[in-house]
């Protein structure tokens, strides 16, 4: 197989490629068009149009209000941020709401909140599926509760949330609400007023834009502290030169994603379908992890017993294709991703996860050569391995295949 | 399966993305000392057999050996692994230390400790060490299964220690090597070890044991 080095490339939740159309709309602002959208002669402002253009573009596709709702940052970990501390230091104090299976760009800024600024955190639980139940949000809504952040789609199992619901709360209440939703552009609605969303992060690097770029919306009403102090450019909430290339990238990338992503829901379903179904009836002690339909179409998340993901991943590997695992091993810290846990599964399978997402160049071919390859590679590490789950005493939820 | 799975690891597409030495990748893609079957390993006839880890904490070991009870060596060693590629190929590489040439004594074998396999495999990742750091424990218990079994009781080698995960079977002596080795907090230690991974409760006990040690060794404080 080694002299067959087709990539396989199946972990478009890290990162996509660049798309051609997206590379084609920044090419002219490297060299030809690299005025500084802050200064006051022709070159500058031809700039200065580029980047309103862009950010009139995101504002209708998101269905915001104002053009100074839309701020660009350097990328969806830095519009969390500015979103969560921003506020955070606007209030000063307070209660903020958040779930168990947060993004790290999410749960690492609470932590910093809590640990060192005194902010309290409520993380309400979610189901074996990995859904929140905003009546779970409700209840956790305090007097001083400041914010509610809660994701709209999950990196890991593809899960989504029912945002317009917690939305639908969090106004009740009059407490802000701001969603994660790099994941779930390209695949779900963006409007934000369908949402009930007061802030909402997107990034470039997932919808086969620029790596680098990010996007904050905020409802104008709301006062945020910026991150970082200078120019005041982005109406004052991000200083530093606007980056305009990545900027009209990103605007390109997003219309691009949002235009076709029903017809591309359709066939990463039907392509997902086909894994899922290739793998879990092929391999013995094998099931699906995340919501069975409200689900990231790309996304399929399989847990195989018995054996550890690092090492299938690694194998995986060596066949060209490259996927992504929730084992311990392949995380900073000791223990497996705490998405798979906080969705009640046991340690003993929790290792034991694949992550598969899907892309645009995602072909039947490259499905049908992983449901050929993994059931050799299962078969053989499961040979050296003295484990066997039993996973009919262990609660793994949906369907298993024993 | 129809065709044999043989992997020869490739040098051109990987060295950037996998950061394993050539030979924890060869141990990993082509383990030594494996049962051929299910059949092989079910009716096995050892003399010694011993086993460490929970496939909770992430890693598992099962180690059978086979010895010369005249020349007190050890002739054959089969085992099971559950982990990562690091785990696998160190287990894989200490049978082969262990039985390689005219097989290692016993004895020797009791005292092999984690960094005699990490050298032995040209190095692990410094975050992937912890995942190498069971085996030596199961075979040890295999050795004193071995003892036990030939009525040599005396030979025996009981952990003076304290058991202070009984998931991973980590001791305070354990802990007492991690600080020595420069472990400060709990993570250092769990890095060096995999104390209370999969049993969280621990972790006040071996905060505790981490200070004795610290102030022990370090000084005040």
């Amino acid at each position: 197989m080694l002299d067959d080095r087709h990539e396989i490339y199946l972990d478009h939740a890290a990162t996509t490629y660049v798309r051609d159309e997206v590379v084609a709309a920044m090419a002219p602002y490297f060299q030809e068009e690299y005025g500084n959208p802050g200064s006051f002669h022709t070159v500058g402002l031809r700039s200065k149009r580029a980047v309103a253009r862009a950010r009139e573009t995101v504002r209708s596709l998101l269905n915001a209000a104002k053009e100074e709702e839309i701020t660009f940052t350097g990328s969806g970990t830095e519009s969390i941020n500015l979103a969560i501390k921003g506020l955070a230091e606007q209030k000063g104090s307070g209660h903020i709401i958040t779930s168990t299976i947060e993004h790290e760009a999410v749960i690492e800024t609470l932590y910093y909140l809590e640990k060192h600024r005194g902010f309290e955190v409520t993380k309400v639980p979610v189901n074996r599926e990995g859904q929140v139940n905003p009546e779970d949000v409700r209840a956790a809504i305090r007097p001083d509760t400041i914010l509610v952040t809660i994701m709209y789609a999950n990196n890991e199992v593809g899960t989504i949330q029912p945002i317009a619901q917690i939305g639908a709360i969090c106004k009740e209440h009059e407490v802000p609400f701001h969603t994660d939703a790099c994941q779930a552009a390209g695949a779900l609605e963006l409007d934000i007023e369908k949402l009930n969303v007061d802030m909402l992060t997107l990034n470039g690097s997932k919808i086969y834009g620029p790596k680098g770029v990010g996007v904050l919306y905020k409802r104008k009403s709301l006062r945020l502290v910026p991150l970082i102090h200078g120019g005041g450019q982005e109406f004052g909430l991000r200083s530093g030169t606007p980056n305009v290339p990545f900027i009209v990238g990103f605007a390109k990338a997003l219309e691009l994603a949002q235009s076709e992503r029903e017809e591309e829901a359709k066939r990463l379903i039907e392509l997902r379908t086909m894994l899922e179904e290739g793998i879990i009836t092929n391999i013995p002690k094998t099931f699906l992890n995340g919501h069975p339909t409200d689900r990231l179409p790309n996304n399929a998340n399989i847990t195989i017993s018995d054996i550890e993901g690092e090492a299938m991943m690694l194998y995986l590997n060596e066949y060209g294709i490259c996927t992504s695992s929730g084992s311990a091993c392949t995380s900073q810290s000791l223990d497996p991703s705490h998405v798979i846990l906080a969705m009640g599964l046991p340690y003993e399978v929790a290792h034991g996860t694949l992550r598969f997402t899907l892309g645009r160049k995602t072909t039947k071919e490259d499905i049908q050569k992983i449901i050929d390859t993994l059931p050799e590679i299962v078969e053989k590490l499961r040979k050296i391995s003295p484990v066997r789950v039993n996973l009919v005493t262990l609660n793994t939820g949906g369907q298993i295949n024993v | 399966m129809s065709k044999k799975l043989t992997i020869v690891p490739s040098h051109h597409t990987l060295d950037e993305g996998w950061f394993y030495t050539d030979i924890v990748k060869d141990h990993f893609f082509n383990p030594r000392n494996i049962f051929i079957s299910e059949e092989e390993a079910s009716t096995y006839k050892y003399d010694g057999v011993g086993m460490v880890g929970s496939p909770a904490c992430g890693d598992m070991m099962k180690i059978w050996i086979k010895c010369d009870e005249e020349n007190d060596t050890i002739t054959e060693c089969k085992w099971q692994t559950f982990g990562c590629a690091s785990a696998i190929a160190s287990t894989s590489m200490m049978s082969v230390m262990i039985t390689e040439e005219e097989g290692m004594s016993t004895g020797d074998a009791m005292k092999l400790k984690p960094r005699d396999i990490n050298d032995r495999l040209g190095g692990l990742p410094t975050r992937k060490y912890h995942c190498s750091v069971l085996g030596d424990k199961a075979l040890q218990e295999a050795i004193n299964d071995y003892y036990r079994k030939t009525d040599q009781p005396d030979r025996i080698v009981k952990r003076r220690s304290r058991v202070v995960c009984a998931v991973t079977n980590v001791t305070d002596a354990d802990i007492e090597e991690a600080v020595l080795e420069g472990a400060q907090t709990f993570e250092d230690v769990q890095r060096k070890t995999k104390v209370g991974v999969g049993d969280t409760k621990v972790q006040m006990d071996v905060e505790q044991l981490i200070r004795f040690y610290t102030e022990k060794y370090f000084g005040e404080d």
